[in-house]
């Protein structure tokens, strides 16, 4: 059979009060079955009380061959960290 | 800072050196993918074909308990086939084309799932002992360089231990039960011990791609690491169920801090790697029914969700 069910990532949120996080991937004919599978495979031990579900074709990653233009310069950024700031030791609550 | 250009080849080898994990879209030299996909697909198979000589005792379970958790146990396998397959996909290959590996027999699965489960006993013998020796390699991989792979092992550890101990109560309760359920696990341990020590593979000295595997942190113990790791651990779960291992040489060393044990039969090993083992044949026949016959299933949904598509796609024209 050439007409193979796409992939979709599957997003769990764990419990309420924290975010989906991505917990991996699996072939279903559409949204709802790819839902019904990862409640199936991924929350069979409650592991989730929400799921999100994307056709990974439709996720467009950063590319890794450019990560050094595109993270590299948040390095010598030392001053958006607290620790960059000298203040005397008696200063509380900052 | 020196000034020397390194080739790809070297930078790779040296992010695997610092310890960092290999994504997907990364650059990796050519063998990197083909050796994943190999071992990531092989495992897989495993998973899936895993289920069938636990299958075939789901319906005789001896109570209710034994067989929500036998049952368990063997869905646990297919959702562990699906995370490696999806491992593997993700260096470029299809499930379809990984099932047709599977299917047609070119691609290799673990030899053990090509050993009969003849008793009730071979539950807790798989479980402990089949269970236990995959535990052990998977353990290992949650380390491995290429991080889908790390990933999905992760996850498969944390569900792999009820497996083992589900088996092992199975032998508990048996070895507490009357003679003859004693001596259905003497027997189920003298059939799967040897096989669940061929697990961890060939001996170093025959095994010529551990070295690269080492080096690419694929693996980060040596074949011949992983079997002494097995013996020293289920030895003393041996005795506390008065069990008898079936090999006359095994003896505590107290020089080497480990179990010296006897030697295996190689000849057995690479034949039912061969495919000359007990079960190969209906194995493969059963993946293929399976595969056969869940085929109007995929066609089915496949086509519904088309058509719902395409009426979606009319709907906002
Ligand atoms: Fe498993
Ligand atoms: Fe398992």
């Amino acid at each position: 059979m050439n007409n193979e069910w796409p992939i979709w990532e599957i997003f769990i949120r764990s419990k309420n009060g924290l975010e989906h996080r991505h917990c991996g991937s699996l072939h279903a004919a559409d949204a709802e079955m790819a839902i019904q599978n990862a409640r199936d495979v991924y929350t069979r031990r409650q592991e989730g009380v929400s799921i999100w579900v994307v056709e990974s074709k439709e996720i467009t990653a950063s590319n890794p061959s450019k990560n050094g233009e595109m993270f590299e310069p948040a390095a010598d950024k030392v001053y958006r960290h607290p620790t960059f700031y000298d203040l005397p030791d008696e200063i509380k609550h900052m | 800072m020196e000034n020397k250009t390194l080739s790809l080849d070297e930078q790779f080898q040296k992010r695997i050196d610092n310890g960092e994990n290999i994504e997907a879209k990364d650059w990796m030299p050519e063998k990197y993918r083909k050796t994943h996909i190999r071992q990531i697909s092989q495992h897989a198979h495993s998973e899936v074909v895993g289920m069938l000589p636990e299958g075939n005792w789901i319906s005789r379970a001896p109570s209710l308990r034994r067989k929500v958790a036998l049952l368990a146990k063997v869905q646990d396998e297919a959702g562990h086939g699906l995370y490696l397959y999806s491992a593997a996909e993700t260096l470029g290959i299809t499930r379809d084309q990984l099932m047709e590996q599977l299917n047609s027999g070119r691609a290799k699965y673990s030899s053990i799932f090509n050993y009969p489960t003849v008793s009730w006993a071979d539950m807790g013998a798989v479980g402990w002992l089949v269970d236990g020796a995959a535990i052990i390699n998977q353990v290992m991989l949650t380390k491995t360089s290429y991080g889908p792979y790390a990933r999905a092992m992760v996850r498969i550890c944390k569900e792999e231990s009820f497996h083992q101990r589900q088996g092992y109560e199975i032998m508990l309760s048996l070895c507490n039960g009357t003679e003859a359920q004693k001596a259905m696990a003497q027997d189920a341990l003298n059939r799967w011990w040897w096989p669940s020590m061929m697990m961890f593979g060939p001996r170093d000295e025959d095994s010529p791609n551990t070295e690269q595997s080492m080096k690419w942190k694929i693996k980060k113990k040596t074949n011949d690491e992983l079997r002494q790791q097995f013996v020293d651990q289920t030895v003393p779960q041996a005795e506390i169920l008065g069990l008898t291992i079936p090999d006359k040489d095994l003896k505590w060393n107290d020089e080497r801090g480990h179990y010296d044990f006897g030697i295996l039969d190689w000849e057995e090993f690479w034949n039912v790697v061969k495919g000359n083992g007990l079960m190969n044949e209906k194995r493969l026949k059963d993946r293929n029914a399976a595969w056969d016959e869940g085929a109007w299933v995929r066609e089915a949904a496949y086509t519904y969700a088309s058509k719902q598509a395409e009426k979606r796609a009319k709907k906002t024209a």
